[in-house]
């Protein structure tokens, strides 16, 4: 094997004149695809965002003004309903971000571990009915949990079979957190809550948790997404050496010691793809939504994402959307590289995590 | 449905990997066997009860579209419908849009996914084994291209695409899918692993770039093209947002954009489960055919090729 590769290189410079060429030729397509529909729409969408476009006829036509930071300011600091609506889809994916990322990690991990077993009947089955939810269109799934959550739906069928009453889910505007405070008898803000606001919301309303809406969109997604991750986990598992294990074995420490302190650090990289993955894919809920309750109820399934479109596509706002966008971009990015910096993570190279983020592959 | 067979027909299908016997047991003990025995019980009932919340919802699925209506809103959970009716399916492609939405799917599906095979492995193949003046400037632009996430593109999109007079055209719908940075990546990591040697002695024998890609290369690629080839699919089968920004007329909806609309209930009064989910199953039928194809290939990626 060394021997074919430290030869090539040499042999390879005889006939390295065409490459040139045909090396553009070849990648020129896909140059001239992802330029022209990713690059230079951001660029547009750039000059949108600091314009006046009300998104008739050309954005670079002569009538349409340049308003500086107009549409980022209305939106961060404007006091009105764009900042609130802003504010509210902030609030509603921020906490569906912060218990999907954690649950789904959790859930596919511990799938991973379930099915990684070499000894163990029925692997392919399992690992299929884990997975298969992961291939499915998120607009098929909605429809399916919108019927199963629905007020007479298949979940709280089987809820009444232990005793409880099933909420209205997608109906239900409430917020989890506020609902849990209201059992202990907290059912009205503090002062120090009610009066401070950020982006046009009260604390109090930041902490009121994912409505019981939101939940079942929570759920859904790590229905969705725990096969793909679990593939990712399972991997890495495989590609563990079994030694240290059998060494730590030996020295008689048990499988919970052993999965704590051998087999999850090694998991580090793969884990920090996972997070990764979660971060970026749960700031960007929108199928769901446009699919089933298109903000409702009382916009406590309003994402960035959707408000964007809505606003631009819907209310012609386009500056607006766009800014949201862009403001939602920042957002991803710098949340990305925090939990990069918390994490401490060493040379995972960027093509390790492409093959990752697109399948199965490996 | 087919959801559920197939899974079945799996179970007996044992890894290659699981062939071999374990490693050799230490000297087992009376007590210490009979504590993995429960070990492996509760394993299997975790297992089964897990298994059973990821299957169950695509039962009822199934089972709910052949519902009534007045039934399926009445006993949500039954798997066997006490009146089977195939009234949601005709409804749906009878009298209703349905057959064109999934034949527009699939033409964006079918155009698509041959036009990332070809252009992905193209480009792949370049990046990987061609020597030009700024290969690695294009490398990090698409390692960039690949950070921008693709819903901050919506409107963007939108605007190029109507820029460029594009614009509820099926050229507005497959070009911007056309390929894809994730799948140029994994063909030239696959081009990257094979060795040199094959394609230089078809060089020495006079043999074009485009000639020894074609016809040396790309049919060795076939596991990555594979890859290329479930993944471009299952994506533009699946695709939402793309087709709303950029189409409108109900010639050009696809099978998600209107299954949406089902949804939403901008095209039916009530709740019509039956029809929603009779629409939702069968869009769910051609990835799952894929996915049962290739399920090997996907599911086992992980299970052998080790490489050292």
């Amino acid at each position: 094997m060394s021997a074919v590769v430290t030869r090539a290189p040499r042999r390879r410079s005889a006939s390295t004149r065409g490459e040139g060429l045909s090396g553009w030729l070849f990648v020129s397509p896909i140059l001239v695809i992802l330029g022209l529909f990713l690059a230079v729409p951001v660029l547009m969408a750039l000059w949108v965002s600091v314009s006046d476009w009300t998104g008739r006829g050309s954005p670079f036509a002569a009538g349409v003004g340049f308003v500086g930071a107009d549409n980022y300011r209305e939106l961060l600091t404007g006091g009105g309903l764009a900042e609130k609506d802003f504010g509210l889809s902030l609030r509603n994916n921020a906490w569906y971000v912060l218990l999907v990322v954690p649950i789904q990690t959790a859930v596919s991990l511990l799938l991973a571990v379930l099915v990684n077993r070499q000894v163990l009947r029925g692997r392919g089955f399992f690992r299929t009915a884990f997975y298969f939810p992961s291939v499915t269109s998120s607009v098929a799934i909605t429809v399916l949990w919108l019927f199963l959550f629905s007020q007479s739906g298949a979940v709280n069928k089987l809820l009444s079979f232990v005793g409880i009453t099933g909420p209205a889910w997608f109906n239900d505007a409430s917020g989890v957190l506020h609902n849990l405070l209201g059992l202990v008898g907290v059912d009205r803000a503090p002062a120090f809550l009610a009066d401070h606001t950020v982006l046009g919301i009260t604390l109090w309303d930041w902490l009121a948790g994912p409505s019981v809406a939101m939940s079942a969109f929570i759920l859904m997604a790590v229905f969705t997404t725990s096969g793909t991750f679990m593939l990712l986990f399972l991997a890495a598992l495989q590609n563990l050496g079994g030694d240290v294990q059998e060494a730590a074995m030996m020295d008689g420490a048990s499988g919970w010691q052993r999965f704590w302190r051998i087999t999850l650090p090694q998991l580090r990289p793969t884990l920090f793809t996972v997070l990764t993955l979660g971060l970026i894919g749960t700031w960007q809920v929108f199928d769901q939504i446009y699919t089933g309750t298109q903000g409702g109820p009382q916009k406590t399934t309003l994402t960035p994402a959707y408000l964007s479109y809505t606003s631009a596509f819907g209310d012609q706002e386009w500056g607006r959307g766009a800014a949201i966008a862009f403001v939602l971009f920042v957002i991803i990015v710098v949340l990305t590289i925090l939990q990069r910096i918390v994490l401490r993570e060493r040379a995972v190279s960027k093509r390790r995590i492409a093959l990752y983020t697109s399948g199965a592959r490996r | 449905m087919t959801t559920t067979a197939p899974i079945a027909g799996a179970t007996p299908a044992p890894s290659p990997l699981a062939a071999p016997p374990a490693a050799p047991r230490p000297a087992g003990r009376e007590r210490r066997s009979s504590a993995r025995v429960a070990g492996t019980s509760v394993l299997y009932a975790v297992l089964i009860v897990i298994a059973a919340i990821y299957i169950l919802p695509f039962l009822i699925n199934v089972a709910t579209s052949f519902k009534t209506d007045p039934e399926a809103a009445a006993d949500p959970l039954s798997l066997i419908p006490a009146t089977a009716t195939t009234a949601a399916y005709r409804q749906l492609f009878l009298n209703s849009d349905f057959p064109t939405w999934f034949a527009n799917s699939s033409i964006v599906t079918v155009v698509v996914t041959l036009g990332r095979v070809f252009f992905n492995s193209l480009a792949g193949y370049a990046l990987a084994r061609l020597q030009f003046r700024g290969r690695n400037v294009i490398f990090v632009l698409l390692v960039g291209v690949m950070a921008v996430p693709t819903v901050v593109l919506l409107i963007p999109k939108f605007l190029v695409i109507n820029q460029l007079g594009m614009y509820d055209s099926y050229s507005g719908m497959i070009v911007p899918l056309l390929t894809d940075a994730a799948g140029v990546f994994i063909m030239k990591n696959f081009f990257e692993s094979i060795p040199r040697s094959v394609e230089e002695q078809a060089r020495i024998d006079g043999a074009g770039t485009f000639r020894v890609f074609w016809s040396i290369v790309l049919p060795m690629a076939r596991p990555a093209l594979v890859t290329i080839i479930i993944l471009s699919f299952q994506g533009s089968w699946n695709e939402l947002s793309h087709f709303i920004v950029s189409t409108q007329s109900p010639e050009l909806t696809t099978l998600t954009k209107g299954v949406a609309s089902l949804a939403s209930g901008q095209l039916s009064q009530g709740s019509q489960y039956p029809i929603k989910l009779a629409a939702a199953a069968i869009m769910t039928v051609p990835v799952a055919i894929v996915f049962f194809v290739f399920q090997r290939r996907i599911m086992n990626a992980s299970d052998g090729a080790v490489k050292e």
